[in-house]
């Protein structure tokens, strides 16, 4: 229901720009604020001025290598690499998977469907403690391993859900016509399922980017050594060392931080949302 | 007759239908990697996770039996454990109720047809998107200090601001703000739900002579229950879960006032190393959790509508 008011005076939808354009700033402006302050010398970063009184970019320089082991630009790679390859991971399992659920039949299929919803709200605290001992039992701490290698083994069932119930709602004409043509299950995922469902894989593909790119606590978890050290890793750990001191830099790289989220986001709103509005998935 | 001939085919096919085997064998390929991962990351270790949790292990040992030793002392002795239950408790209720009330608020506001609502829809959005990167942690912890920005702010208003995170009093609100802040994604989720209300029962009702007011207590609400419900569960669940935020903006202070399930369970595993210890308040949480899921879901009988026929 969208609600259109066509008698609505000029001046009551005036008031209700100016509050959402207000209301909007007064959210925004903690993030714009930083920004803002990333360009200023650290006396100015308490003053009550959002302007820079003159613009400067050592914070930016400064921060840059502030960490003595690793360069924010190591980590911004690290960062990006294990973003890059859950992506791939995700796509991998959420694109079979759903296809499976969606169109073939195999038994205890009810059974499954219903663990896969379980899955989805289980508290990750409980498996936990026994990942990280097989990871241990691998030799896998310390590497990029435990934060990639479950993408490819479904360990986000949300984006399996989601590509489930965009696969439902594509015509099964499709495949009974590839059927008939001689196609069998390979060839019909490969050849109709997976080029019509291209809008649910870039939203797969964004909210996977989202997450790991934002994640904290598996890179806590299972990364200890400074050379590994991922944007999220970087950030807590120059915060823990020089605290309260260089609050310049620390703006100047966590907005450097937030950049590829902007801009993921700028190009790719509208799947962003239509992603959370048919499976709730959070952003 | 003319049907014949198609009614036999149709008959021969459902017949070799019947004979042709029931399940698709490429099934099997395309779960595998899930299936993997199901037993692998989710079954094993809750199975694994239960039995440690009647053990004492730390990590180099081999796991010693312990039988319920774990939880008598959680539940009997652990005064962290009470202490971040309660914390948890008053950070959902602090938080959840708050969050859905202001993605609703937000969501009516932007369900309408003006100008440059995508671009509104888009901004109130942001906070949600970015909100849970450490970033915007880092950010919270500055303008939440003592001669932060808020403070700064609430001078303008002649009010002299406390040292809010160094207050065990107000440290846990300011997390809990930060998560009312994130109402975007909650907001989408009610934007479409909106959506979903044919405009019909508007008109209908208008044409009763109901108020603005009677509208969304009669239509809107019970309309939207069902998503109020979903976001309800996902926003408890979550709260539940939280961690990233009271760990980098308090690491649990001041005098543990900011001491978050999560929180906790983590430094028993992995600053403790009490393996077993920690799993059993994991343990502890699913059950927590699963209580509180099936006790939403038996109240959701009482106020959630799900239109017959659909869903």
């Amino acid at each position: 229901m969208m609600m259109a008011y066509p008698h609505t005076r000029r001046w009551t939808r005036g008031v209700l720009h100016l509050f959402l354009i207000l209301f909007g700033l007064l959210m925004l402006y903690p993030i714009i604020w930083m920004a803002f302050s990333s360009f200023k010398p650290e006396s100015e970063i308490f003053s009550s001025q959002l302007l820079p009184t003159h613009w400067m970019i050592s914070q930016y320089t400064k921060g840059w290598s502030a960490l003595p082991e690793i360069n924010f630009g190591t980590m911004f790679r690290n960062s990006i690499f294990i973003s890059f390859i859950s992506v791939i991971g995700s796509l991998f399992t959420s694109s079979l998977t759903s296809f499976a659920f969606a169109r073939l039949k195999f038994p205890f299929k009810k059974t499954l469907f219903a663990i896969l919803m379980v899955t989805m709200m289980l508290p990750a605290q409980v498996t936990l403690i026994p990942q990280y001992i097989i990871f241990h039992k691998l030799n896998w701490i310390n590497t990029y391993y435990p934060l990639t290698i479950p993408s490819f083994i479904g360990a986000s069932p949300f984006f399996t859900f989601l590509s489930i119930q965009f696969i439902r709602g594509i015509p099964k004409d499709l495949d009974e016509a590839a059927k008939i043509d001689g196609c069998n299950m390979f060839q019909i995922y490969w050849r109709i399922i997976l080029p019509l469902t291209k809008p649910a894989l870039v939203t797969v593909s964004i909210f996977s980017f989202y997450w790991s790119w934002n994640d904290f606590f598996g890179q806590l978890v299972y990364l200890n050594s400074p050379s590994k050290y991922t944007i999220a890793l970087g950030l807590q750990n120059f915060l823990d060392q020089q605290g309260q001191s260089q609050w310049g830099q620390m703006f100047a790289m966590s907005v450097l931080s937030l950049i590829p989220v902007f801009i993921v986001f700028l190009f790719f709103q509208k799947h962003l949302t239509r992603g959370i509005a048919t499976s709730g998935l959070k952003g | 007759m003319a049907t014949t001939h198609t009614e036999i085919t149709i008959k021969k096919s459902k017949l070799r239908k019947r004979v042709a085997p029931k399940y698709d064998k490429a099934a099997a390929l395309f779960l595998l990697p899930w299936l993997i991962g199901l037993v692998g990351l989710t079954i094993g270790p809750m199975i694994a996770s239960f039995y440690l949790s009647f053990t004492h292990f730390n990590l180099l040992q081999d796991p010693k039996w312990a039988g319920l030793s774990n939880y008598k002392q959680i539940l009997t002795a652990d005064e962290y454990f009470t202490t971040s239950l309660r914390v948890t408790a008053i950070y959902v209720v602090s938080s959840v109720p708050f969050r859905l009330a202001f993605a609703l608020f937000v969501a009516l506001l932007l369900n309408r047809k003006i100008k440059g609502i995508g671009i509104y829809r888009a901004a109130y959005y942001i906070p949600s998107l970015m909100g849970g990167s450490i970033a915007i942690s880092i950010m919270w912890r500055n303008i939440f200090g003592e001669t932060g920005l808020v403070n700064k702010a609430l001078h303008v208003f002649g009010i002299h601001g406390s040292a809010w995170l160094g207050d065990p009093h107000y440290a846990l609100y300011v997390i809990s703000l930060l998560s009312v802040w994130q109402f975007g994604s909650t907001m989408v989720i009610f934007l479409a739900g909106l959506q979903q209300i044919p405009e019909s029962y508007y008109d209908a009702s208008a044409i009763d002579g109901a108020s603005k007011l009677q509208q969304f207590f009669k239509i809107t609400i019970p309309m939207l229950s069902p998503v109020i419900f979903f976001n309800l569960i996902m926003a408890v669940i979550e709260g539940f879960m939280q961690f990233t935020q009271a760990f980098v903006i308090t690491n649990g202070g001041p005098i543990n006032s900011t001491l978050l399930f999560a929180l906790y369970l983590y430094q028993k595993a992995f600053t403790d190393f009490q393996m077993g210890y920690a799993s059993a308040l994991a343990w502890l949480l699913l059950i927590l959790v699963g209580i509180l899921t099936a006790l939403l879901f038996i109240t959701s009988k009482f106020w959630v509508h799900y239109e017959s026929g659909e869903e």
